[in-house]
């Protein structure tokens, strides 16, 4: 086993790097044979990806060719794992085992006698195979860091995309002044219909209203429509300070002008003929 | 020049120029010159097109925004030396994957298509259901079909995505494999 372990180097410091406490004692120096402090085998293990794994370490640690393994101590070298492994119960995989009888296998049929050269091709290494599989995994071995290498999308890049606000908002049709006029007044037209009874029984008067509109014309002149209903407080001050021109354009005490269909509507006093044009 | 283009003359290439990037800076994907064509009511000549890319991505060179021609199209992207400040503003760190999942993608991006009994035998470990899924959620790979055996088990293959997230133009700019000559060597010396 000595013999073994100088052919494959020791692997401890992987686990514990030197200097390192054993026991709580200072590791002067590294063991020269294999050795993994028992509570670190776990961490080992899981450094490595599985049987394969495992073995190309040992391999390249101990600088022999893949072509040409040196069975015995490579074997030895892996069962002294198997059974550190089992010694700490850890649960063992699978594919550990499976190593370890394909490795004695090889092992045994390399004691045979080989069949000479000469004969042909028939005699295959007992090592083709797992050399094959060593080699393919270490091929993507290599491929899985090249990958990791390529800077990619989330690490090293990000996406860029300008936010274009498009077809976000709705196109709004315009809205006038005169729209909204007209608005107000079917609106109030519709309060009319169906409060009119409603509010006459109110406590404002319609007719109270009438004669305050009266009283402005007659103060400040002409008005606009909408200045008649500048000062009113409530809806319903509105509506009846609306029934009240309504009231005096059909007694004819107001005159309603509006140059043109949804131009703005102008109040003022009515004025007859007689009175607007003495003599 | 209108607000609307009178598109009865084709535009100039400066003006081709400039519509290009606009349009694959609102992208929210990357672009093929197929679809970039669309913008244009002239068939525009392909060599134009392609060389009015180059001259973009030229013209935004040494910015912090880089044009790359990915395996979707053209997209831009921010560039490497730019992204570590970048992500001081996220909470997350990028996530790093295990030997495990990268193991399992070089497989399926060198070996595709193959199925998971197939990256057992070359990693020589199970492969856990996670891993997989791993890489099925990023959109790396996907199922394309199942090999005829018992169990029909599903082949593995990489996606266009994995290529335009590595920024590249398809499979054969994949690292070459580093270990293939070995390989034939050993398959000589049989």
């Amino acid at each position: 086993m000595a013999g073994d372990a100088s052919t494959l180097a020791p692997v401890a410091d992987l686990a514990s790097p030197p200097p390192a406490r054993l026991y709580g004692e200072a590791l002067e120096k590294l063991p020269l044979d294999l050795y993994i402090p028992p509570d670190a085998l776990e961490v080992f293990l899981d450094a490595f990806q599985g049987p394969l794994d495992l073995l190309l370490y040992l391999i390249r640690k101990a600088n022999v060719d893949i072509l040409d393994i040196p069975m015995a101590p490579l074997t030895a070298q892996y069962l002294v794992y198997v059974e550190a492994m089992r010694s700490q119960r850890l649960e063992l995989a699978a594919e550990y085992l499976l190593m370890a009888a394909m490795l004695l296998e090889i092992k045994s049929r390399m004691l045979l006698p080989r069949p000479p050269k000469e004969t042909g091709d028939e005699g295959e290494d007992p090592r083709a195979e797992l050399v094959r599989r060593l080699i393919e995994y270490e091929q993507m071995k290599a491929a899985a860091l090249a990958l990791d290498a390529i800077p990619r999308i989330q690490r090293e890049h990000e996406w860029v995309g300008v936010q274009v606000a498009e077809r976000l908002v709705e196109i709004q049709p315009n809205v006038s002044a005169t729209d909204l006029q007209l608005a107000w007044l079917s609106l109030m037209r519709r309060a009319d219909m169906t409060r009119h009874h409603k509010v006459t029984r109110e406590a404002l008067s319609v007719r109270e209203f009438m004669s305050n509109i009266l009283r402005r014309l007659h103060e400040e002149g002409d008005l606009r429509f909408e200045q008649l209903f500048e000062r009113e407080p409530t809806a319903a001050h509105m509506v009846v300070n609306f029934l009240a021109v309504l009231e005096l354009a059909r007694e004819s005490l107001i005159e309603l002008l509006q140059i043109e269909a949804f131009a703005t509507i102008y109040v003022r006093t009515a004025r007859t003929d007689a009175v607007a044009e003495p003599g | 020049m209108s607000e609307l283009p009178e598109q009865t003359q084709s535009p100039s290439p400066a003006e081709v120029k400039r519509i290009l990037e606009a349009a694959l800076l609102a992208s929210q994907d990357a672009m093929s010159t197929g679809e970039l064509k669309k913008l244009f009511e002239q068939e525009l000549d392909h060599v134009l097109i392609r060389r009015l890319l180059d001259e973009l991505r030229e013209d935004w060179a040494g910015r912090g925004v880089e044009l790359v021609q990915v395996s979707s199209g053209w997209r831009f992207r921010t560039t490497a030396d730019v992204q570590p400040y970048l992500d001081r503003l996220k909470n997350e760190k990028p996530a790093k994957y295990s030997r495990a999942v990268l193991e399992t993608l070089a497989i399926i991006a060198y070996r595709q298509p193959v199925t998971r009994g197939d990256i057992e035998d070359i990693r020589g470990v199970a492969v856990s259901p996670g891993i997989i899924k791993a890489l099925e959620g990023r959109g790396w790979i996907d199922s394309v079909g199942y090999r005829e055996v018992p169990g029909r088990p599903a082949l593995y293959a990489t996606t266009r995505r994995f290529l335009d997230d590595l920024g590249l133009r398809t499979l054969s700019e994949l690292p070459p494999l580093a270990e293939l000559q070995k390989v034939m060597e050993f398959n000589d010396a049989r």
